[in-house]
């Protein structure tokens, strides 16, 4: 399975997103797929990079797989236990003044994935999305 | 690939032209380019959207933030998204939220 390690910050999002890129490209991803994909990985690594090490500088480790018609991406960092999951969906019937864009960006992830998943092992954050290729 | 930011000043009017990703990185180059721009008496904002990808939860928040500020100065119009970015201004609300075109 193709996996980068990089350091989790911002300046990585683009390499990170390239990385994905190159192999949902080599297994014929449709545009929109990937589209929802690169959109996914702004908001999940971002919020690695932001919040997962606190404000120390940690790892994180995206592996693509892909199975049987869907692209798969892991997502592995050693901070903070965190399941973004579990977040309430924002309300987005509000209107401009009372918006908050916390939140909004795993709301976006969940809309657009076939599935996210969420677990806790071996002292590692490990978010997968599933996506139709 | 990151973010072309066009603009095209006509009196009190600015149209802003995005084109490639408004995302993490690029959100806040767009928001300390525009805010200044903004501030110098612009009364009708024109985004247009044509050349942009996608956008990402950090793009939303400036729209956002534009929207308020244009709310207190004048008007602001979002054009010619494509359908990407038009499924994530449904999927957030946001078509409530922007004046689109």
């Amino acid at each position: 399975m193709p996996e980068l390690k990089v350091a989790a910050t911002i300046e990585n999002l683009e390499a990170v997103t390239a990385f994905a890129d190159e192999h949902l490209e080599a297994h014929d991803c449709s545009l929109k797929a990937q589209t929802q994909i690169d959109i996914a990985i702004d908001e999940l690594f971002t919020n690695i990079a932001r919040y997962a090490y606190g404000a120390e500088t940690g790892e994180a480790v995206i592996a693509v797989e892909f199975t049987d018609g869907f692209a798969e991406i892991t997502f592995r960092d050693w901070g903070t236990p965190y399941n973004p999951l579990e977040n309430p969906d924002p309300d987005v019937t509000l209107p401009a003044e009372e918006r908050q864009i916390g939140g909004l960006g795993i709301f976006m992830v969940k809309k657009s994935m076939d599935a996210v998943s969420y677990r806790y092992e071996d002292g590692q954050n490990v978010l997968t999305i599933r996506r139709k290729l | 690939m990151a973010l072309i930011i066009s603009m095209n000043r006509d009196g009190d009017s600015l149209t802003v032209s995005l084109d490639g990703r408004l995302d993490t990185t690029s959100a806040p180059k767009l928001e300390a380019e525009l805010r200044p721009v903004l501030e110098d008496g612009v009364k009708n904002l024109a985004i247009d959207l044509k050349e942009l990808d996608y956008v990402s939860s950090a793009g939303l928040r400036v729209l956002l933030s534009t929207r308020k500020i244009m709310d207190r100065q004048g008007d602001m119009v979002v054009r010619n998204a494509n359908e990407a970015v038009m499924e994530v201004f449904k999927v957030t609300g946001f078509t409530s939220l922007l004046n689109i075109e």
